[in-house]
């Protein structure tokens, strides 16, 4: 993840603000024109952080997929299914007796495991098919994953707890207000499970960052996501390596499996998040780890702005497609997505 | 021995070009047919008719549709369940709303609204490939479903919103659809709709459009450099197969199942399909309608294995051991042969040339 320019920096800084602006004013534009749409500040301001903290998580998916894709070129469909896993698998340790941070580490190492033996079983004898093949094998790892998981740890719903508290906080309250009708005189609510979901991806983020920053495996990561064949001609270990990135992304999948599996309860339906993981990778562009970040964050705080502000118009529920159809928008001014690295082609 | 060309001359282009140019491949095609119109009717019991071949039918349709974008244009498409919906929801609308209107004439029609949908959202195509593409399909998918889900309109304000086939007749007296039909003319009907499009089909591949679609899967900034338009040919390739994929979601509302919900088209439709033309080859007609019957038989065939082995497994158990074992043979069959079924076909015929004395 090469830094970014401070030129592209300063504009998203200047851009961003003014985005959110212009969207609370078209917000509050159609609440004038129409009675039915409810519009105050402070409520667009609860909207838009609940929905970038939902962002952060969606990040914190999407970054799995990332990494293997920059390290490998395989677009991974079942990182979906190795958060569900991850998720069962500590929840069946913890609900054995097992304190939660050794169920952690155990979990990790099974998840490393998993990592060494997709690469043997699966990626190894698939080496120079096209990318096709690769992403079909791993759908087909999805399947695998759903039913084995499910196999070992049942379907039930179950409640996975590592002492979060969910309830909500009110920041920037007014309690005496000098209007009595001051929208601000409630605050802001904010749900303090998703504030320290958040935290914990931002600290994920920064460890990866790190380590891919300054170590020597780091480097050798990068070295080989950016050309296989120099990689190896000065002697980096691809098999390594890629042995590596699946044990860092299954381990980001743990991460993201007790965050979400603490929030919704861990079951079948966490394996869908990887659908909800795409458009945030293709808005930030599959190689970029920024990229999967500021994707998480714009599609979280749309959907959710989207959801709430304009869903009525339709009849509710689209927060199923707005989502891709932002990315979709997104896609035909800017191709390989926000960050993404410009596809060059060559005849 | 049985399998060999040697002493077929071909004196004409047009027999050098013929679909089937060998006359043992002539004769095994017409075996088959005669064979699917015949025997297969008289052998077949009402739960094989609904279960297996039914499905395979309506299956190998979608699946050749798939085929035509991903195989041949190489237009990688996750929004093969929308598109079948859209057929569905389309047939159905115009069914009750023409109620004169000839069933064929109704499919057909919906196939062609399908078609308008597919360019609608092959447009991003022009600008973005590979998984980039295939992600945006999604949208397809998601926003088609939603919309056949929420609006009532479409299953003309169902409580339930699922719709039912009304009882509709191919020729007087022959019904089709609806609940009075006998699963044996469904059969016969549904053989011989997906025969003419089968040809339709290996015929379009043979020609200039077909020529096109794969330059532009090889590669497409050199097909352009030679002159052929990337908007018509992808588009193209998006309406045909989103034609295909609307006929084969509006048989499998209309004949195979008869009453379906918007539900049912969901993201796994999609991946089915998308199985059925890697495992039986993509880029190939005949792989069609192979993948499609193994996915068929597969999920039948656990099933019915596992229940013999231990009778007392709960159904749970079995859908997730069923996906496991569909997982690692997805992945065991990718790995053996990438090419899929019509590959494998392909080396048997290869090896049959010289059989049974090699040299």
């Amino acid at each position: 993840m090469g830094a970014l320019p401070v030129r592209t920096i300063g504009i998203w800084m200047l851009a961003v603000p003014i985005a959110i602006l212009a969207i609370g004013l078209a917000f509050k534009g159609m609440a004038a024109a129409n009675p039915q749409f409810f519009f105050t500040w402070p409520y667009f301001i609860e909207v838009l952080i609940a929905g970038l903290l939902q962002g952060v998580m969606y990040s914190l998916v999407a970054l799995g997929f990332v990494l293997i894709f920059k390290a490998s070129g395989i677009f991974n469909f079942a990182q979906g299914s190795m958060v569900l896993f991850a998720a069962l698998t500590i929840v069946g340790f913890i609900e054995m007796g097992t304190h939660w941070t050794i169920a952690f580490f155990i979990t990790a190492g099974i998840m490393v495991l998993l990592a060494i033996s997709v690469e043997r079983i699966v990626l190894r004898p698939l080496v120079n098919q096209p990318h096709i093949i690769l992403f079909m094998a791993t759908i087909g790892i999805f399947f695998f994953l759903d039913g084995f998981a499910q196999t070992i740890w049942g379907s039930d719903v179950k409640v996975l707890d590592i002492g979060i508290p969910k309830t909500p906080i009110t920041v920037m309250e007014n309690a005496n207000p000098s209007d009595p009708n001051d929208p601000w005189q409630y605050g802001i609510l904010i749900n303090q499970y998703d504030l320290i979901a958040a935290a914990i991806g931002a600290v994920l983020v920064a460890v990866l960052a790190v380590f891919f920053q300054y170590t020597r495996t780091g480097r050798a990561l990068r070295a080989v996501a950016d050309d296989h064949q120099a990689a190896l001609s000065v002697g980096i270990p691809l098999k390594t390596i890629w042995a590596i990135v699946w044990s860092v992304a299954g381990i980001v999948a743990l991460v993201a499996g007790i965050v979400w599996g603490g929030k919704a309860g861990v079951q079948f339906s966490l394996a869908l998040i990887a659908l909800k993981a795409l458009p945030v990778l293709i808005l930030g562009g599959f190689t970029s780890i920024p990229g999967a970040i500021v994707g998480g964050l714009i599609i979280g705080a749309g959907e959710q702005l989207a959801e709430v502000f304009l869903g009525p118009l339709f009849g509710g529920a689209i927060q199923d497609w707005f989502a891709y159809m932002l990315a979709l928008f997104v896609l035909l001014f800017r191709p390989q997505g926000l960050f993404g690295e410009r596809i060059i082609e060559r005849v | 021995m049985l399998y060999r060309e040697a002493g077929q001359f071909k004196t004409s282009y047009g027999a050098d070009q013929a679909i089937f140019p060998i006359l043992q491949d002539k004769l095994g095609m017409l075996v088959i047919l005669a064979l699917a119109v015949v025997v297969v009717p008289l052998l077949a019991s009402t739960y094989m008719l609904n279960s297996i071949l039914i499905p395979f039918l309506v299956f190998s349709m979608a699946a050749i549709g798939l085929n035509l974008l991903t195989g041949y244009c190489g237009q990688l498409s996750l929004g093969t369940g929308g598109f079948m919906a859209c057929g569905a929801f389309f047939a159905y609308k115009l069914t009750t709303a023409f109620p004169e209107l000839h069933i064929i004439l109704v499919f057909l029609l919906s196939g062609l609204g399908t078609a308008m949908v597919g360019i609608l959202f092959g447009i991003p195509s022009l600008r973005i490939k590979g998984f980039y593409l295939a992600v945006a399909t999604l949208a397809a998918q998601f926003f088609l479903v939603w919309m056949f889900n929420k609006f009532d309109w479409w299953t003309n304000y169902s409580a339930s919103g699922v719709i039912s086939a009304p009882p509709r007749e191919v020729l007087p007296g022959i019904f089709v659809t609806g609940t009075e039909s006998e699963p044996v003319t469904k059969y016969y009907f549904l053989l011989g709709f997906v025969a003419v499009l089968a040809l339709i089909a290996k015929n379009l591949v043979r020609s200039r459009i077909g020529r096109a679609w794969m330059a532009i899967r090889d590669m497409d900034i050199a097909a352009e450099i030679i002159g052929i338009r990337p908007l018509w040919t992808k588009l193209s390739a998006f309406a045909i197969s989103s034609f295909y994929i609307g006929i084969a979601g509006a048989l499998w509302a209309f004949v195979y199942t008869g009453s379906v919900e918007a539900l049912a088209f969901e993201i796994n439709r999609s991946f089915q399909v998308l199985f059925m033309i890697i495992i039986g080859g993509l880029g190939s007609i005949l792989g069609s309608f192979l993948g499609a019957a193994f996915i068929v038989l597969l999920p039948i065939l656990l099933n019915a294995g596992m229940l013999a082995l231990d009778p007392t497994i709960s159904s749970a158990l079995v859908s997730h051991i069923e996906f496991m074992i569909f997982g690692a043979l997805i992945v065991f069959f990718l790995i053996v042969e990438p090419h899929g079924l019509a590959r494998l076909w392909a080396l048997a015929k290869e090896k049959l040339r010289l059989w049974p004395f090699p040299y």
